[in-house]
């Protein structure tokens, strides 16, 4: 009780360059934890871009490579796979459902996705989120399209616009396919996926934009004849490998089918170099920090010199000035991780819609995950460890005090 | 109460004692009136006396324990339970109440911490000190009275020796001479051998017996 009281006070005393110390820790704790839990979600949003989706299916190309287009929309595919092969899929007795993926064209910069209906009801993201409408619905009509909440917001679009979709991903292409515009049915929830930056029609309103009819006096025959990939979900997921191997043999088409939580754990390995960047900057904003609070208090055993001569003519030991010294770096450290708390909860609250419509980035639910509190434990201990610094420093001055 | 024998204690380095001190005592309720001119070591003998240096030879009885021979835990609850101490300045902890001050020395009584407060309250008020000061920082009291609550604490738990170290350097000559007579007052009644440091000469007629530090040492003799 006594080494508590003389703590606090001991601190008290010295409230303005405490107060700065508490300051800068609660910046670098809340720096720490930000990241942490940015990082931490990134990862996780990034791979459950897809949920749920027990096997992609594309042409042969690489894995990384038909995750990329298929799912991210980075590149172009090389070539599709037939009607016949997706029919081949879609009646497969282990196959509970598909979603028909067919891209290559864009409209001002986002890429357009021709799909089905099924897209909305089975298509899952960060594990059970399905799409959700912030208004209009699904397209119907052969000239409907969805877009994206991220295309809807920087496009300034709305439901009941017409919008001209092009031939190709580039903004600036020619081929522009203006006989056939497209009208906006629906505006997609922000999801902080690649859905947000795509647009969606269905397979036969494509195959109608790009048959090329001036006057449409007779009606073309629009049935699709391929598509680019294909998402699976099976009746039992005990089935996937059997059912991967049946598609990569597939003798009619030279066909591939992965993983995708697989194929996006790799990606993200790949792309992990950013990952321990943001880590290591955080640790070192930390270390400095750390480093302030030990020199804070380096600085005032100048200073209480005869405290501590005080303290040991009393009888107290030199065990107990060491004590002293760490609890109030406790103290410390300990205000410090409740004020960047309060502000990181503060800021869940105001910024997380802003944060996933501007940037994609879902905070999870839960800001207190098992990792954050170890997270928090470490930084108690590495402020502990500092702290033996002056601690030790009390200890010695203890043993040696010359009392005057 | 005191006893010394055959001490002498020489810094690490030092190539010669600064201490060399055959035989010396003390008896119970004794106040000793100790001179030294500076650099004679005083200050290191009021530090072997409260056990927190150790000489390299020799014994120094308190209450007939060999302080000395103690490990430095149970010399350090020695120095708790029988020694009292009150410096030239800087006796108190200045974040610290005048009240929470002297509970940093009645922590370690066997008395409760109720019991502890009442006791404090009346060695203040003895002092000239009420209880609205007892709520005051250190920090916020004149040097004069934060040398009679550094006595109060000295003594809060009755101890058998108290050690004084040029206490009133810091007080005009009106202050110092009640000073001491209040200190002298609070002695008599609990037979504390006292141990007096001061080079002010003028002090001495308020002692039973005065000792010059050289006097004590081995060359002396």
């Amino acid at each position: 009780m006594m080494l508590l009281k003389l703590a606090w006070h001991s601190l008290g005393s010295r409230l303005g360059t405490v107060l700065l110390t508490v300051l800068m820790m609660s910046v670098s704790v809340f720096v720490l934890l930000s990241v942490e839990n940015i990082r931490q979600q990134a990862k996780d949003s990034f791979q459950q871009s897809v949920s749920d989706v027990d096997l992609l299916v594309g042409p042969r190309t690489g894995q990384i490579n038909l995750l990329l287009y298929s799912v991210f929309h980075i590149g172009v595919p090389t070539h599709n796979l037939s009607w016949d092969s997706y029919m081949m899929l879609k009646q497969h007795q282990d196959v509970d459902w598909t979603i028909p993926l067919s891209l290559g064209d864009s409209h001002r910069g986002y890429r357009v996705v021709g799909s089905e209906q099924q897209l909305f009801e089975h298509f899952r993201f960060r594990s059970d989120h399905s799409l959700e409408f912030a208004s209009g619905q699904a397209f119907r009509d052969t000239y409907d399209a969805v877009v994206g909440a991220e295309v809807a917001a920087s496009l300034g679009y709305q439901n009941g616009d017409k919008i001209v979709l092009a031939h190709g991903i580039a903004d600036t292409s020619f081929s522009r396919h203006e006989n056939h515009p497209f009208q906006i049915s629906g505006i997609l929830k922000p999801t902080g996926t690649p859905v947000d930056r795509s647009i969606f029609i269905s397979l036969t309103g494509l195959e109608a934009m790009h048959a090329d009819f001036p006057g449409a006096n007779t009606a073309p025959d629009l049935s699709p004849q391929s598509v680019t990939a294909v998402l699976l979900g099976l009746h039992s997921k005990i089935k996937t490998f059997t059912l991967q191997r049946e598609i990569n043999t597939y003798s009619d088409e030279a066909l591939q089918a992965i993983l995708p939580g697989v194929a996006l754990s790799s990606l993200w390995s790949m792309l992990g170099g950013v990952e321990q960047t943001l880590w290591v900057i955080s640790l070192l904003v930390l270390l400095g920090a750390l480093i302030g609070m030990v020199n804070v208090l380096l600085l005032s055993m100048r200073e209480r010199r005869h405290e501590l001569a005080v303290l040991r003519a009393l009888g107290y030991r030199p065990g107990f000035l060491f004590a002293l010294l760490q609890l109030e770096a406790l103290l410390i450290t300990a205000s410090s991780i409740i004020v960047a708390l309060l502000a990181l909860w503060a800021g869940d609250i105001w910024l997380r819609e802003w944060l996933l419509s501007q940037f994609g980035l879902f905070l999870s639910e839960s800001l207190l995950q098992p990792g954050t509190w170890r997270l928090l434990l470490g930084i108690v201990l590495a402020a502990m460890i500092s702290a033996l610094l002056p601690a030790v420093n009390a200890y010695r001055q203890g043993l040696n005090t010359q009392l005057r | 109460m005191l006893l010394i024998e055959d001490l002498t204690f020489r810094y690490p380095g030092a190539d010669k004692d600064l201490l060399n001190i055959p035989h010396w005592q003390v008896e119970a309720g004794e106040a000793i009136f100790l001179t030294a001119p500076s650099g004679s070591g005083k200050s290191t003998l009021i530090n072997l006396l409260a056990g927190i240096i150790t000489p390299q030879q020799g014994t120094i009885r308190v209450l007939d324990t060999p302080i000395n021979q103690l490990s430095a835990r149970r010399r350090d609850a020695f120095r708790a339970r029988h020694i009292g101490m009150v410096f030239q300045q800087f006796n108190l902890i200045p974040y610290l109440s005048v009240a929470d001050n002297i509970r940093l020395a009645s922590h370690f009584s066997a008395l409760s911490t109720h019991e502890a407060d009442k006791r404090a309250l009346r060695l203040l008020d003895k002092l000239g000190l009420s209880d609205m000061e007892a709520g005051r920082k250190a920090a916020q009291l004149s040097v004069g009275q934060q040398q009679r609550v550094a006595i109060a604490r000295a003594l809060i738990n009755e101890p058998q020796l108290l050690l004084v170290d040029e206490p009133t350097s810091a007080l005009d000559t009106g202050h110092r001479d009640k000073f001491i007579d209040l200190l002298m007052q609070q002695l008599v009644l609990a037979r504390t051998s006292l141990i007096f440091v001061s080079h002010d000469a003028s002090l001495r007629s308020h002692f039973g017996r005065h000792v010059e530090i050289g006097a004590l040492q081995h060359d002396a003799a």
